[in-house]
């Protein structure tokens, strides 16, 4: 499994890295409600309904909906970093590092818009060795 | 109609680091402090209702009867992450209020480490704190003070100055851990957590602990504790709703308003009757939402609201007289039931140089993230 080779694991269940073609974030829609989640699930927690949720592609784009800038995080994580909640286009709300931005508030604007990227995840490898890929929000337009 | 409860004893350890004690020996302290406030003892007890959080699975309040009288009386051992010490409280003043006991004892309590609470994730793979955004609970807190700024320009200064008012307050409070001032540009230039909390903005990991005699109307007249009794005019709980972002993001404010919304229904009451306030400032950030959510002050109105010193001792309606989590101290369970104290020891005129003037009604808030709110509204009774 420590096959440099070997293709990057997914950091969260919710990102999918298909064989052919590019990384997305995957979400589920509920279709009594229209609620969106991310990740799968059996029962919508907004209306209730059983067995109504179907699979969906999350947008690659959103808005910075709100965000800290942290500084003191436990030993070995690399501070600063900008965590940030992003409103995904067309549904969805998901958080992650704000990378590509200098981490002061004067810099950082609310609902500006962000791109999804998909990365390594920072160098970050489990006990047996293997890569990860994560996605972060990096500045658009 | 169910008879009113009220509490008859009710009392707090100075809150600190001790290390040296176990749990149940802390928890016992201030059992037996809440009893002799009341003048009854543990064989007045007909049950116990514990809220301890760390130790959620060992049996707390039989080890705290283990230390103060093995009576046999029931005991229920409650965790509700920080609304826990309020469950506690809630799940005796029940009883009482449905007339299966007269005489009841909660008791709160909880022994912290330092540093960061929360974060981290589970699970396998890798650690995702730092990688997914921040987890730890400044962060979570900054997320949603920012999410209030983002909606009415609320300001980093703005945020800080609840720490100078709840700093200040403290120093009238010999129970609080710190009694030390911390002037605005302390606060505001202290080694920033998470932007916008400072160190001086997030709540103090202490050990403490917290009890409360609970009694049923007719037990209080036959007692002849009337005189110093306070009564539970509402007690409330609540879950977080769904909402758009809650699985991200949690959110303390819908439960927070529901809650507040169906005490003061209960109490008959409106936030304008109430005098002082204990709410739920694991850091500063969060004390400038409930000042809304609690509707202290109108929508969007938080930011004027402690720039005006409308929640400062003396004014409009007094928020966290006793140092507040802040400066006094967030032992997790113990938490809502050294509230109630606070609120209490004021209605009783009691609290020295910090006291309210004149307090007849006070309301106290917890919340427990992932979510829970609490809510008690008490009155002054003879």
């Amino acid at each position: 499994m420590s096959d440099g080779n070997a293709r990057p694991l997914p950091a969260v269940d919710y990102l999918k890295i298909p064989e052919d073609g590019e990384p997305y974030l995957e979400g589920s829609k509920c279709g009594a409600c229209g609620a969106v989640y991310l990740g799968s699930r059996q029962v919508c927690s907004r209306c209730a309904a059983r067995d109504q949720m179907e699979s969906i592609r999350l947008a690659d784009t959103g808005t910075l909906y709100t965000y800290a800038i942290v500084h003191r995080s436990f030993p070995g994580v690399d501070v600063p970093f900008v965590s940030a909640v992003v409103d995904l286009d067309g549904g969805g709300t998901v958080k992650g590092n704000l990378m590509d931005i200098e981490p002061d508030p004067d810099k950082i604007q609310f609902g500006m818009p962000v791109q999804v990227v998909f990365r390594d995840a920072l160098g970050r490898k489990d006990k047996e060795g293997n890569s990860y890929l994560s996605y972060f929000f990096v500045p658009r337009g | 109609m169910s008879s009113d409860v009220y509490v008859v004893g009710v009392d707090m350890i100075k809150f600190g680091r001790f290390p040296e004690r176990s749990v149940p020996d802390l928890g016992a302290e201030a059992a037996l402090m809440a009893l002799d406030d009341a003048g009854l003892t543990i064989k007045d007890m007909q049950a116990l209702y514990c809220g301890n959080l760390y130790q959620a699975n060992a049996m707390v309040g039989q080890r705290i009867l283990q230390q103060i009288g093995q009576t046999g009386i029931p005991v229920v051992n409650c965790a509700n992450a920080c609304a826990t010490g309020a469950t506690a409280f809630r799940e005796a003043w029940m009883a009482v209020k449905a007339e299966v006991y007269d005489v009841v004892l909660a008791v709160g309590v909880e022994q912290m480490g330092k540093g960061l609470l929360g974060g981290g994730g589970g699970g396998s793979g890798i650690p995702k704190e730092g990688l997914l955004g921040g987890g730890t609970m400044p962060t979570v807190f900054a997320e949603a003070g920012m999410e209030h700024a983002r909606k009415y320009g609320t300001t980093f200064e703005q945020f800080a100055k609840v720490s100078v008012k709840n700093h200040h307050h403290s120093t009238l409070n010999p129970k609080a851990m710190y009694q030390i001032e911390t002037p605005l540009p302390e606060v505001m230039n202290a080694e920033m957590i998470s932007y916008p909390n400072t160190k001086l903005m997030c709540s103090v990991n202490v050990d403490g602990s917290a009890a409360a005699v609970l009694c049923s109307e007719r037990k209080v007249r036959e007692l002849g504790l009337m005189k110093r009794a306070v009564k539970v005019r509402a007690s409330v709980l609540t879950s977080d709703p769904w909402q758009e972002r809650d699985l991200v993001m949690p959110d303390v404010n819908t439960c927070t308003r529901m809650a507040a919304q169906e005490a003061y229904e209960r109490a008959g009451v409106g936030p304008e009757d109430i005098d002082l306030v204990e709410l739920h400032d694991c850091f500063a950030t969060a004390e400038i939402l409930h000042y809304e959510n609690l509707r202290l002050c109108g929508e969007g109105e938080a930011g004027r609201f402690i720039d005006e010193g409308q929640p400062a001792l003396g004014g409009k309606t007094p928020v966290n007289v006793s140092g507040g989590l802040l400066s006094k101290g967030h032992p997790l369970g113990a938490t809502g039931i050294a509230n109630i104290y606070e609120v209490a020891t004021h209605l009783r005129g009691e609290a020295g140089k910090r006291q309210v003037k004149d307090a007849r009604i006070g309301l106290t808030h917890v919340i427990g993230l992932g979510s829970a709110c609490g809510i008690h509204i008490l009155e002054k009774s003879g």
